[in-house]
């Protein structure tokens, strides 16, 4: 096996030998390595397949910016994870990582094909060629689509691991641990404030940190033995905290940020088992220093994909840092200074390499340091072509022409295993722009920069453009000072020498003779689109660049286009003809990398998904076998099925025993609003469309409420207990916006009226009690009181003891039977209950939950807001003219019910529907129509509610209808997938209109 | 996410907080004697203005008050904050 692991470093500790699989075969690598660097110290360069023409790529970076190099990790159904950059995993024992997107495997994968067909293969392809015959959209194109889509596999079962959320504070906080990270944190700490530095790799230094060339020294050592030494200091400041793996995913208003906390990603499987595998930060801080960095852009040649094809800045790094060569025979392809730490790292050790340099010439010092070392250099020259199919291993040079645009004389053919490449860097703008800050553009080395910091962000570093040394350190301290408002003086002295320069030969779209149409010069590696695509997107007539983007689909894969955004920028603005800061950028979106869902959701999954609400008789709920309805956030019973019952046996059963005899619901989860004050009445008035100034104390009224619009909002039965207080009950899922809404007239309409609202939901439980033999149990509960309808009508309303325990018993119904309520202090409820069900015993008074209830009011035509409501319903539509005041001069949405459209009388208005065959029961919400034949079919209106009755032996529904108001025993049709079902329109009460059974 | 002032508990999180749209618009003493564009001006016309908004917040998870704040809606600064009944501030027009 080829070892490239040629020499020693710090960072990895040879003596801890790792093992891993990588596409099932095992590998050796050593702690302190990445997945990538292990991967490249073997040998192995490609790593996967393009996205679209399935062609070989390989590890290209060494950072959050690798398009290429990602991998799923596990095979575990539970724990598997795709799309994980190799280039920031960091390897441990038992790693097991396969490449993504290629089959039957990476070295022959059969989507190479598209490679093939690629001319006929050009942006926008989908939209151009699935267009036609439409037919086969669904049934062909779709399902092919699906199949070559999409990266890696999703896990297949519930995440397993544990997760985390932790809210911090902080006076400073510091994004990025390079060389401006480290001293803007060391400064603020230091001026007693309360800082945090952040920074996603393992160690702190960014790139300085494995900088070793000789003739770039901070006080006369080498920058990185001075950046350690910072960092030995910093590391005892006591107001700092230091946060390493661990990455800034989003940055909102007000400072307020998300970092995302690695703590067990790295460790062998038997060491993270019990521990919190992310840790999802929320963080408010005064301040925010942003030292991101930059990251070194590609060059946009033919072929410029190939494996061993990397970012010249990150062959350095794997070489100093892991101790790694990329290649043993390397090639250089730049247009500025930086690589020339590259070549002169790689020649001192021993590799050889030559630099394709496209500026004319450059002199720093750097430069003269390659070339005394004898490193040869091409100035002025281009690469125009890279051959080899699995790994480079050849390409073409030829000299660029005066002006840049074409190039000249005879093609140079050299051979080489690697490649790097460098057009320079990038500033990491992502989180300025994130926080709201603009950008500018500057022109000498074509970046976007920071424009204009608010109050409370700034950025230093390069992600500020600034990119020697010198400038680094010295502007840093001076904005960082400014900024914080401090007199720092640390830095006074400290004495730099950089040798680089900054000057560059920018060319976006490097010149070749091979038409453009010939060409694969890709911009985006992982969406695979090339600048023959930019370009025929602007042929096309695509201009705005957020267009672009999307029809090329460039900057749109996993690593959102941070190596391909700038070109695809450059590029429509050579070819357009206008200038690159005119065009803007795209937008930068968080997240900054991808996070994990359980990242996101922290320890809110299973039963802590949700708050969940239990009424006082729960428990005897769930000993009584009842099945659970979710409400809002509680948990009602639905119904309770006896030993070999379905739902529909136990809702007929219970339902007819409630009309037959006697039946108990648990009504607790009604909502309560207590409302007291001399004003009490007058506000009832202007909440409810009905008169409320004549209830007299001790009666019950029901209230519909509306909102401003006219539109049913709530509605609910309303006691008055005494002269300045009421107890009003809302519907269980609308209690909190209706306490919201009265308090909202409250304190802002109406301020002068005397009332006070108070939240009593879960203060009293509440056990309603219906059926002709209701009051003969109400009778042996309470015996001392007198239940006569004299004493106790319906609306009415008694207080009474249990064994000295207040309660509150209304007479209202929500069934059409005789029906009592009594409400008690909560943590009674349960007893109540139980007294309830031993008195009922005799009377075979049989518990019911809700499914009963919405049958039971259905059949006394009882509407349910929200199910037979949706927010389009006026008094009138639903056939309660009755309950709406003509004298009240106003009260809530009162002048809406006349408007133009209110009034409208082919509105959908609520009606009973009866099937022409009793025994079909109608689908909730299936369509109603008069007339199938005609088309496009006239919809009419929907069900809204639809029961097998029991007490009629029939089924019933209810449903909203066009002009249904005036259409009482007309026929209308429910279209249903397999047949049509014929209806009669009908009064929506069936049962008991004349109210007898209230009464019995 | 906002840090919001409310002028009964002080600076807490957006999340303790539900917006209520535009303040100031005062619902009409006698809604019978308005045409159907007036009544329709005060129930669906809001200004919705990129620049400094006035608006109603309700500190919902919190003191429950309804109060007002001065919002600039295209950096989402909030300028000042406020209780029902007072007087907006002048210097925000």
């Amino acid at each position: 096996m080829p070892n490239y692991r040629i020499h020693k470093t710090e960072y990895i500790d040879e003596t801890k030998r790792v093992s891993f699989k990588y596409d099932g075969k095992t590998y050796f690598g050593y702690e302190g390595d990445t997945l990538a660097s292990a991967l490249l110290a073997n040998g192995i360069h490609l790593v996967g397949r393009s996205f679209k023409y399935h062609r070989p790529r390989g590890i290209v970076s060494c950072g959050a910016e690798e398009p290429n190099a990602i991998c799923q990790i596990g095979s575990k159904k539970s724990l598997t994870e795709p799309n994980v950059r190799a280039t920031e995993l960091e390897l441990y024992e038992g790693l097991e990582a396969s490449s993504q997107n290629c089959w039957p495997n990476v070295k022959f994968d059969i989507g190479g094909i598209n490679n093939f067909i690629s001319p006929l293969i050009p942006a926008g392809f989908y939209y151009k060629t699935f267009m036609w015959p439409k037919s086969f959209w669904k049934k062909v194109y779709e399902p092919l689509i699906r199949l070559s889509a999409g990266l890696g596999k999703s896990p297949t079962e519930p995440d397993p691991d544990i997760y985390d959320h932790k809210y911090v504070h902080y006076d400073v906080l510091v994004i990025g641990g390079g060389v401006s990270g480290i001293i803007a944190a060391k400064m603020a700490a230091k001026n007693n404030l309360k800082t945090l530095l952040v920074d996603d790799k393992k160690i702190l230094g960014g790139s300085t940190i494995y900088q070793n060339n000789e003739s770039i020294k901070i006080d006369d050592k080498l920058s990185s033995e001075w950046l350690k030494n910072e960092i030995q200091e910093i590391k005892k400041l006591s107001n700092l905290t230091i946060k390493t793996r661990t990455s800034i995913a989003a940055y909102h208003g007000y400072n307020f940020l998300l970092a995302k906390e690695n703590l067990t990603d790295h460790l062998p499987e038997e060491k993270k088992k019990n521990k919190i595998r992310q840790r999802l930060w929320k963080i408010r801080a005064k301040k925010v220093v942003i030292a991101t960095g930059s990251i070194e852009r590609p060059l946009v040649f033919n072929n410029n994909d190939r494996p061993g094809i990397l970012l010249s800045n990150s062959i350095n790094k794997y070489l100093d840092y892991y101790g790694v060569t990329c290649g043993e025979n390397i090639i250089l392809f730049t247009n500025n200074d930086s690589t020339y730490e590259t070549s002169i790292s790689l020649h001192k050790k021993g590799i050889k390499n030559i630099i394709v340099d496209l500026r004319k010439s450059a002199s720093s010092e750097l430069i003269k340091q390659a070339e005394s070392l004898g490193i040869k250099i091409y100035f002025n020259h281009v690469v125009t072509n890279t051959f080899g199919y699995r790994k480079i291993n050849s390409l073409e040079i030829m000299k660029l022409s005066e002006d840049g645009n074409t190039t000249v004389g005879n093609k140079i053919r050299l051979s080489c295993d690697c490649l790097g490449m460098s057009g320079g860097w990038t500033p990491m703008v992502h989180m300025h722009t994130q926080s709201g800050g603009k950008l500018d553009f500057r022109d000498e080395d074509q970046v976007f920069l920071p424009k204009e910091n608010s109050e409370d962000q700034i950025s230093v570093g390069s992600c500020n453009g600034d990119f020697d040394l010198e400038n680094i350190i010295d502007k840093t301290v001076n904005k960082i000072n400014k900024f914080l408002d401090i007199d720092n003086q640390d830095y006074q002295d400290t004495n730099i020498i950089c040798s680089k320069e900054n000057d560059k030969r920018n060319i976006w779209l490097l010149p070749n003779k091979i038409p453009l149409g010939k060409t694969k010069c890709f911009i985006d590696f992982q969406n695979d689109s090339t600048a023959k695509d930019i370009k025929l997107a602007l042929k096309e007539g695509f201009r705005s660049i957020e267009h672009v983007k999307r029809y090329t689909t460039t900057g749109m894969a996993t690593d959102q286009g941070k190596l391909s955004n700038m070109h695809a920028l450059g590029i429509i603005a050579d070819t357009a003809g206008v200038k690159m800061g005119t065009l803007g950028t795209t937008t930068f979106r968080p997240p900054f990398t991808p996070l994990t869902f359980g990242t996101l959701v922290g320890r809110n999954v299973g039963k802590f998904f949700e708050v969940v609400r239990k009424t006082s008789m729960h428990e005897w709920h769930v000993e009584n076998n009842a099945e659970f309805e979710n409400v809002g956030q509680w948990k009602r019973p639905w119904y309770y099925a006896k030993k070999g019952e379905n739902m529909h046996d136990a809702v007929q059963r219970e339902s007819k025993a409630a009309r037959d005899s006697a039946g108990i619901l648990d009504a607790s989860t009604l909502g309560k609003i207590d409302i007291q004050g001399t004003d009490a009445s007058e506000f009832l008035n202007r909440v409810y469309t009905n008169a409320w100034s004549k209830l007299a104390i001790g009666k019950c009224r029901y209230g519909l409420m509306l909102n401003e619009d006219g539109m049913v909002y709530d509605d609910g039965v309303t006691t008055r207990i005494s002269e300045n207080h009421y107890l009003m009950t809302t519907t269980t899922g609308g209690a909190a916006n209706v306490l919201s809404k009265l308090e909202d007239y409250l304190q802002t309409e109406w301020p002068e009226l005397d009332v006070y609202l108070t939240s009593v939901t879960d203060h009293y439980s509440t056990a309603s009690i219906c059926g002709p033999n209701s009051k003969k149990i109400l009778n042996k509960i309470f015996p001392n009181l007198d239940l006569s309808d004299e004493n106790f009508p319906h609306m009415s309303f008694k207080e009474d003891k249990l064994e000295n325990i207040n309660c509150r018993i209304m007479r209202i119904s929500f069934t059409g039977e005789l029906s009592y309520e009594i409400n008690i202090e909560s943590k009674y409820g349960h007893s109540l209950w139980k007294m309830c069900i031993e008195a009922g015993k005799e009377f075979n008074l049989t518990p019911y939950g809700t499914e009963t209830m919405h049958l039971l009011r259905a059949e006394k035509g009882f509407i349910i807001v929200g199910q037979d409501t949706d927010g389009t319903m006026t008094p009138s539509d639903l056939q309660m003219d009755w309950i709406v005041s003509k004298k009240k001069y106003d009260f809530i949405g009162k002048r809406s019910l006349y408007r133009s459209d209110t009034i409208r009388e082919d509105r959908k208005q609520l009606v009973g529907l009866l099937t022409d065959d009793p025994k079909e029961i109608l689908e909730e919400g299936a369509q109603i129509v008069s007339d199938v034949k005609s088309k496009p079919i006239d919809m009419l209106g929907h069900v809204t509610s639809s029961y097998f009755s029991p007490n009629l032996n029939k089924s019933i529904a209810l449903a909203v209808v066009r002009s249904g108001k005036t259409m009482k025993g007309q026929k209308l049709i429910i279209p249903m997938e397999n047949k049509n079902i014929n209806v009669t329109v009908s009064d929506t009460i069936f049962l008991d209109k004349e109210n007898k059974r209230l009464n019995a | 996410m906002f840090l919001i002032n409310c002028p009964f508990c002080g600076e807490r999180d957006q999340s303790e907080f539900s917006s209520g749209g535009e303040a100031h618009i005062v619902r009409p003493k006698q809604p019978t004697e308005l045409s159907d564009d007036e009544w329709a001006e005060y129930l669906f016309m809001r200004k919705n203005i990129k620049g400094i908004q006035f608006e109603r917040w309700n500190h919902v998870h919190g003191c429950r008050k309804w109060f007002n704040v001065v919002r600039d809606t295209s950096n989402d600064k909030i300028l000042s904050v406020y209780k029902m009944g007072e007087k907006p501030p002048v210097n925000y027009k």
